[in-house]
């Protein structure tokens, strides 16, 4: 026991870096070390904006890591890129809208919906409990929506592709994203889908002109518990650890009498109600979507998710985080019509200087 | 020696035959199309007018250069539009009026009296090549060492990257100049793209020069009568054709398999991994530059709305549904594809709907608003029923099915088998 020790205290040699690699170190210290500096100057300039877009980069970079963690959640379990994570996200807009306007749930098909009226309406005038209420029945049932559709998803086209090259199952997951899209599309048609804004609005608290706005409030007040009930599921219930033995090795999972398909499944239905909760949230703070929406939304929350490592739930917090504050500040001190492209080349940057992202492993192991 | 010479000629022959059949209908569709007996299943039928046609023709060389990065290097590549993008802007800055400071004409169908860089267009559509080859290998150096879903994201992140910076190019800070304080370089705001109003009109192609000597070449192509760049693209795509089957079974070409069917094989049996796969996306890169080149001259306009990530996906659904790695299959995915994208789709609506009210139900349906539902729907069932496309590569086939012929051998039926252990 104590020779095992000493050698595991014994200095391992580091493998010496390249000239490439030091030329890789620079750039990317100087790169980070010019947007730290950019931000420290602004936020010298003007503190109280600094601020103030601070918050409102947390609270877009909350829904980026609910959508961020279904990405990462099917990623570690079976290396699929979703793509069809995002379009679930905005059927979840979609759904909200429904339930919060016409109070009702609906189920869309190709020509026309089927509406099961629920009473969920939800309008300025309602009391806060009827509010709370009304809200978590739509919180509740959009999960169990988008959980569903990415569940059958799952079983349709990726179970069967399974033991096929990895090119098969991410092509058919781009014709789910498009099937989705379509179905959006035909749902509620090519324009803006918006909603009456219902939550309270005001300050929460307000120091000076900086304000903390209850909207923002509310969606820390849905994230953060769906966060702790998600990493508790992972880290100490049955299913979370067949999750982690399944992402660990599949086949010797299964010899250890794990259910491979139902836990695949079950990672599935997790990352679809994280798309549900993410849609609602973003619904009701933001207060509009269209049918391109997930498009859009998903490959940030995917860049997130590479940004913090993927395969690695605490990482795709973290990166969802950075990446709304870094989308925020360019909004509120840059140049709002460039954060697509500084989202995008953040992703770049990482999958070519760190492809393993900021915490994660070489192997994605879900936890 | 007879016997070899026949059996010699007997297999050219049969190489050469569906290709040249096929190429005469082609290049001879532009004078029978209109003609009344083809006219009622062409035009009224297929609504396959000749400009479709040509724009089919675009397709094709997207899709036969996307075919060369994803079917014989596969490394899956979402952003592909960027080279569309690239080659097309390549004729709005060399052969428009956007440079309005200069005034350079060589060979162009312009008038002499338009300011402008004006540049012949077959020329600029080698410049757009290679532009396009050059970006390719800009992109392709940091992220080819990525492994597969990594480097298809990377590409996905380039394909927006470079239409946004088209659309928002026309205040682009552009180093102009040097200053003493940090950061060194005095950045100025310029006009490089004209932004979302995009630049137009672009020049025409044509043969300025050459018409003098051989009177039968048109000056300047028509963009009523299309007649003239069908046969072009037409003779581009035979071109591309030719250059890319030679490709296919060179030594480059079977690096290229090679590295698809297994990278650390073939790296140790000596191919070098970077250089063959920056050559293959360097190649489809050049491809999708003169497509782009070729569309915006035929277009006459240019701008970033035309670029959508949705058109990356649509190659790559002509390159999945016709047959991976297959050039016959690809060229025959982008007809289908494209013709039902462009135009087929809204025939078959109007078909529907014709039906529909000759029943006497009085609604419409909308069927290309469908569009993406539909080739959504194409792609997986294409997918789970015949991953290998409808004109599959032998190679690819015997791939995608080879768990089925090995998944239950008879040999071993007679053994004993554990996982029967407790029956």
């Amino acid at each position: 026991m104590a020779t095992q020790e000493q050698a595991a205290d014994r200095p391992v040699a580091r493998p010496r870096r390249s000239t490439s690699d030091w030329l890789r170190l620079v750039f990317g210290v100087l790169l980070v070390g010019g947007f730290a500096w950019w931000l420290i100057t602004q936020a010298v300039e003007e503190p109280e904006r600094f601020v103030e877009v601070t918050l409102i980069g947390f609270t877009n970079g909350q829904v980026y890591a609910l959508v961020a963690l279904g990405y990462t959640l099917v990623y570690g379990i079976i290396e699929l890129i979703n793509f069809a994570h995002g379009d679930n996200f905005m059927l979840a807009t979609f759904q909200t809208q429904s339930m919060v306007r016409d109070g009702s749930f609906q189920i869309p098909l190709l020509f026309g919906t089927i509406a099961i009226p629920l009473g969920t309406q939800v309008t300025v005038d309602d009391s806060t409990a009827q509010k709370i209420y009304s809200l978590t029945l739509v919180l509740l049932l959009t999960m169990i929506f988008c959980a569903t559709i990415n569940v059958a998803i799952e079983r349709i086209g990726y179970k069967p592709l399974r033991n096929q090259p990895r090119l098969a199952p991410l092509i058919t997951a781009i014709g789910f994203s498009f099937i989705l899209q379509g179905i959006g599309l035909a749902w509620k048609g090519p324009g803006p889908v918006p909603i009456t804004d219902v939550l309270p609005q005001g300050d929460m608290i307000e120091i000076g002109d900086i304000a903390y706005t209850w909207k923002a409030f509310i969606v820390l007040c849905i994230t953060v518990p769906v966060l702790i009930g998600l990493t508790y599921m992972v880290r100490n219930t049955k299913p979370g650890k067949a999750m982690r033995a399944t992402a660990q090795d599949r086949d010797a999972s299964a010899m250890m009498g794990i259910n491979v398909d139902r836990t695949i499944s079950f990672t599935f239905a997790l990352g679809g109600a994280l798309a549900g909760a993410g849609g609602v949230v973003y619904m009701l703070y933001v207060g509009t979507s269209t049918f391109q929406l997930g498009f859009r939304l998903g490959l940030f929350a995917f860049t997130a998710a590479v940004l913090g490592g993927i395969g690695n739930l605490s990482g795709a917090v973290l990166g969802g985080l950075i990446l709304g504050l870094v989308a925020g500040y360019n909004d509120g001190f840059g140049d709002a019509r460039w954060t697509t492209t500084i989202v995008f080349s953040v992703l770049i940057l990482i999958l070519v200087f760190r492809p393993s992202g900021l915490l994660g492993e070489r192997t994605p192991e879900g936890q | 020696m007879s016997s070899i010479a026949a059996t010699w000629q007997s297999t050219r022959s049969r190489t050469w035959f569906w290709p040249v059949l096929i190429f005469l209908i082609a290049i001879s569709y532009a004078w029978w199309y209109d003609v009344t007996p083809f006219s009622t299943v062409t035009l009224d039928w297929l609504g396959l007018e000749l400009d479709v046609a040509v724009i089919i023709g675009v397709y094709v060389m997207l899709a036969l250069g996307l075919n060369i990065v994803v079917g014989f290097a596969g490394l899956l590549d979402l952003g592909y539009v960027a080279f569309f993008a690239i080659g097309a802007y390549t004729v709005g800055w060399l052969g428009s009026g956007f440079f309005n400071s200069r005034d350079i004409h060589v060979a162009s169908t312009a008038p002499e009296s338009l300011v402008g860089v004006h540049v012949s267009i077959w020329i600029v559509i080698l410049a757009a090549g290679v532009a396009t080859a050059v970006a390719g290998v800009i992109i392709g150096w940091p992220t080819l060492r990525l492994r597969g879903d990594y480097l298809a994201i990377v590409t996905l992140g380039f394909g927006e990257i470079i239409p946004d910076v088209f659309r928002n190019g026309d205040a682009m800070a552009v180093p102009c100049g040097l200053q003493a304080t940090p950061p060194f370089i005095d950045f100025c705001d310029k006009n490089v793209t004209n932004g979302v109003r995009g630049i137009k009109p672009l020049d025409a192609a044509g043969f300025p020069e050459l018409s003098t000597a051989l009177p039968f070449l048109p000056d300047r192509f028509s963009r009523i009568e299309v007649r003239w760049w069908y046969l072009a693209i037409i003779a581009i795509v035979v071109v591309t054709i030719f250059v890319i089957s030679r490709l296919q079974y060179s030594k480059l070409g079977r690096a290229w398999i090679a590295v698809r069917e297994d990278e650390i094989a073939a790296s140790a049996m000596g191919v070098p991994l970077m250089r063959t796969k920056l050559w293959a996306y360097a190649i489809g890169a050049v491809f999708g530059g003169f497509a782009g080149a070729f569309y915006g001259s035929f277009i006459g306009a240019v701008d970033p709305t035309a670029f959508f990530f949705n058109i990356s996906v649509l190659i790559l659904v002509m390159v999945v549904v016709g047959g991976m790695g297959n050039i016959w299959g690809v060229v025959l995915g982008a007809v289908t594809i494209e013709y039902l994208n462009f135009k087929g789709l809204d025939k078959i609506g109007e078909r529907v709907n014709d039906l529909i009210g000759a029943v006497g139900i009085d609604q419409e349906v909308d069927v290309p608003k469908h569009k993406f539902l539909i080739f959504g729907v194409l792609l997986v069932i294409m997918m789970l029923v015949r991953p290998e496309g409808l004109l599959p590569s032998a190679r690819r086939k015997a791939e995608l099915h080879e768990a089925e012929e090995i998944g239950e051998p008879d040999v071993y039926d007679d053994l004993y088998d554990v996982r029967r252990e407790g029956d």
